[in-house]
């Protein structure tokens, strides 16, 4: 989709660090990004990749201290979310980014109606009154698709399944027509009818308001099925980043590789073992100065041990941050850099 | 909800008759002699008569039961006439005070006033310092405020009312002579002047308890707020754009009120029972101190009947914190 339209969200440089008694923790090691209007962007990786810090990182949702955002620049319809007021920080979240959280159980209010809850935003931001708000909140709810809209916006939370409070976490973080939606593994905490449901619900929303999504998960399943492009992380890292299609055709990066190889398939012949990665994601108790996947890859040499690898553009859209030529299948000599991947 | 409620005031009058007894039954077995402090001048055949007029020499439990008639049936009836000027109560035994020969019910009403303006006004000023210290003190942990406010919190917890009583009374009335180190009860307000001499002597013994008080609730604050303002509901609310004030005020206290409201619900009968060592200390004329003066006389009627009307009321705001819990969590329904 990056055919020269302004992108609605431009991170650059991104650094996250948390602060623990022992040290420093580097969960987002520059991570830079656009996100086009109207697209689906996925974004993988396994636990504790930084792929929820990154994206709470953008709006200023983690507590601070212990988080502390180091350097990076979030760009938003023209203001660098990272330095503007807290006024305008919370202009931007719900109106300009909406945001789905991981654990639909615990999200919600216990002691407010839903009702309410979907009342707040619209009276805060959109300027309705409390008859309008409530008639737009019962309308978010039929287009979550729960039944009977009217009578369940005086419910409370516990008075919901998991996948009906999904949909309603999703209704409000849809509240003020978002021009982004960032979904945080919307569908992990759901059985998998749910997820289907939901994820065919989110397909349609995004053709109906047209909006911006990236949808964090690590169900690459999914992802194939909904995303236009692809963002795998590593180690608070954009390992790999491109075309859906592109990356699971020709995936550049050996985690990926990895990573798409762990995918059981249902057709044809069954492996006879479950294809794991080896070793244990690493520990950032610095900023990588070498590669970071380097322990657990088949390809590694020298210079991965000594250099944090830039990203090298693996085809149109698509570049990852390995020294391995892998459609060479050789090491790179020249890198051409597409990115300068340490900005501090 | 209303049979719940219902069912458990069923449930109440099993457990207050059984707690009766056993206080009763304590008091039997105390040591002493409501006659203890007659002049051993009075000769022996005097005694035994005086002995037999209070009743002494039935069975204890001819004893207990004529208490229960009298507490259940007599003083209802009594207050019925007194509020409605009937006289379904003349000639009928009422629970006598060993002590001053009057009825107990008499001497409880008399008091209470004391108990109530003075106790009473020290907890809900205990509870409006501590809710703002709780929330303050949650919302900005480890700061400097939250550190003075846990110091001030210890020092409440663990220093005896008797202790910073007398400290105020030194500092207060004897060296500084700011406030009178006596409560006069005999104080009528008539006027500005009564007024303020009223505030004045109320003022060292309201402290005190109000520290003693705010030093518990606050810390019940404080800790439900630290508990919810980490939950992920938090996180939503900041996402959807809210001010910081409208995400600790509304979305996190109604959530933290939950146990704190249960807490204070629960800390009301400790008003009724006066607090007994501060009403010595300032010498109020109160139910605490009242309770003392009874127990030092060996006044069985009046100890048997405080303490059980501080059994009901504990009794009774267990229930109504119960309710209010049950009012304030919707996921809580009695049934």
């Amino acid at each position: 989709m990056p055919n020269g339209a302004e992108p609605a969200l431009r991170v650059d440089g991104l650094k996250t660090v948390f602060r623990t008694r022992g040290g420093a923790v580097h969960a987002v090691n520059s991570v830079s990004f656009d996100l086009y209007p109207g697209e689906l962007l996925g974004v993988v990786g396994e636990s504790g990749s930084g792929k929820s810090v990154t994206m709470m990182s953008l709006i200023g949702l983690l507590p601070q201290p212990p988080a502390e955002i180091r350097a990076g620049e979030v760009m938003f319809e023209g203001v660098n979310l990272r330095t503007c007021s807290p006024e305008h920080l919370r202009k931007v979240r719900g109106p300009g980014i909406g945001f789905i959280f991981q654990d639909p159980m615990t999200s919600l209010n216990p002691v407010f109606t839903v009702g309410y809850q979907l009342r707040e935003p619209l009276i805060k931001h959109m300027g309705l009154n409390k008859k309008q708000a409530h008639a737009r909140a019962k309308e978010l709810l039929e287009l979550v698709g729960i039944p009977d809209a009217e009578r369940r916006l005086k419910d409370y939370p516990h008075q919901f399944s998991g996948g009906m409070r999904q949909r309603v976490m999703i209704a409000i973080a849809l509240t003020c027509d978002p021009k982004v939606l960032i979904a945080d593994e919307p569908t992990t905490a759901l059985d998998v009818t749910i997820q289907a449901q939901i994820l065919e619900l989110v397909k349609d929303l995004r053709q109906k308001l047209g909006m911006a999504i990236v949808w964090i998960t690590h169900d690459l399943g999914v992802i194939a099925g909904i995303a236009d492009r692809i963002m795998v992380m590593y180690g608070g890292q954009i390992v790999e980043q491109g075309p859906v299609k592109e990356v699971f055709r020709a995936p550049a990066h050996p985690y990926t590789q990895a990573l798409l190889r762990t995918v059981p398939s249902v057709r044809g012949d069954r492996a006879p073992k479950l294809s794991v990665i080896e070793g244990q994601p690493p520990i950032l108790t610095a900023a990588p100065a070498a590669c970071s996947f380097r322990d657990r890859c088949p390809k590694a040499f020298d210079l991965c041990h000594s250099q944090n690898p830039p990203r090298f553009e693996a085809g149109p859209g698509h570049d990852a941050a390995c020294f391995w030529n892998s459609a060479a299948d050789s090491p790179r000599a020249a890198p051409l850099i597409l990115t300068e991947h340490d900005h501090a | 909800m209303f049979t719940y409620t219902l069912r458990r005031l069923l449930i109440a009058i099993p457990t207050l008759l059984i707690i009766s007894l056993i206080i009763f039954l304590l008091l039997e077995a105390a040591p002493g002699d409501p006659l203890g402090d007659v002049p051993l001048t009075v000769p022996p055949e005097v005694k035994a008569k005086m002995r037999e007029a209070l009743g002494l020499n039935s069975a204890w439990w001819v004893r207990y039961l004529l208490w229960l008639k009298q507490f259940f049936w007599v003083e209802p009836v009594h207050l019925w006439d007194y509020t409605f000027g009937t006289h379904f109560g003349d000639g009928m035994q009422r629970v006598i005070s060993f002590q001053s020969r009057q009825p107990v019910m008499a001497i409880i009403a008399e008091r209470m006033p004391q108990t109530l303006m003075v106790v009473g006004l020290a907890y809900i000023v205990g509870v409006l310092i501590a809710l703002p210290i709780g929330i303050i003190s949650a919302y900005k942990q480890y700061s400097w405020f939250d550190n003075i406010g846990t110091f001030i919190a210890m020092l409440g917890f663990s220093v005896p009312t008797f202790f910073t009583g007398v400290v105020l009374i030194i500092v207060f009335a004897v060296k500084l002579q700011w406030f009178p180190s006596v409560y006069d009860t005999m104080l009528e307000v008539t006027d500005w002047s009564s007024f303020w001499q009223q505030i004045r002597q109320m003022v060292m013994p309201v402290t005190v308890l109000a520290l003693y008080n705010a030093a518990q609730i606050s810390r019940f604050m404080r800790a439900s707020m630290l508990d919810n303002l980490g939950q992920d509901y938090v996180r939503t609310a900041r996402a959807k754009g809210l001010t910081e004030n409208v995400v600790v005020l509304i979305h996190v206290l109604r959530n933290s009120m939950i146990p704190v409201i249960t807490v204070i619900a629960l800390g009301v009968p400790t008003i009724f029972g006066g607090a007994i060592i501060t009403e010595q200390v300032f010498k109020v004329n109160g139910l605490g101190q009242q309770l003392i003066l009874s127990i030092y006389a060996n006044d069985l009627p009046m100890v048997m009947t405080l303490t059980f009307i501080f059994a009901i009321l504990i009794v009774l705001f267990n229930l109504v914190a119960d309710l209010l819990y049950g009012i304030l969590d919707p996921r809580i329904r009695y049934d």
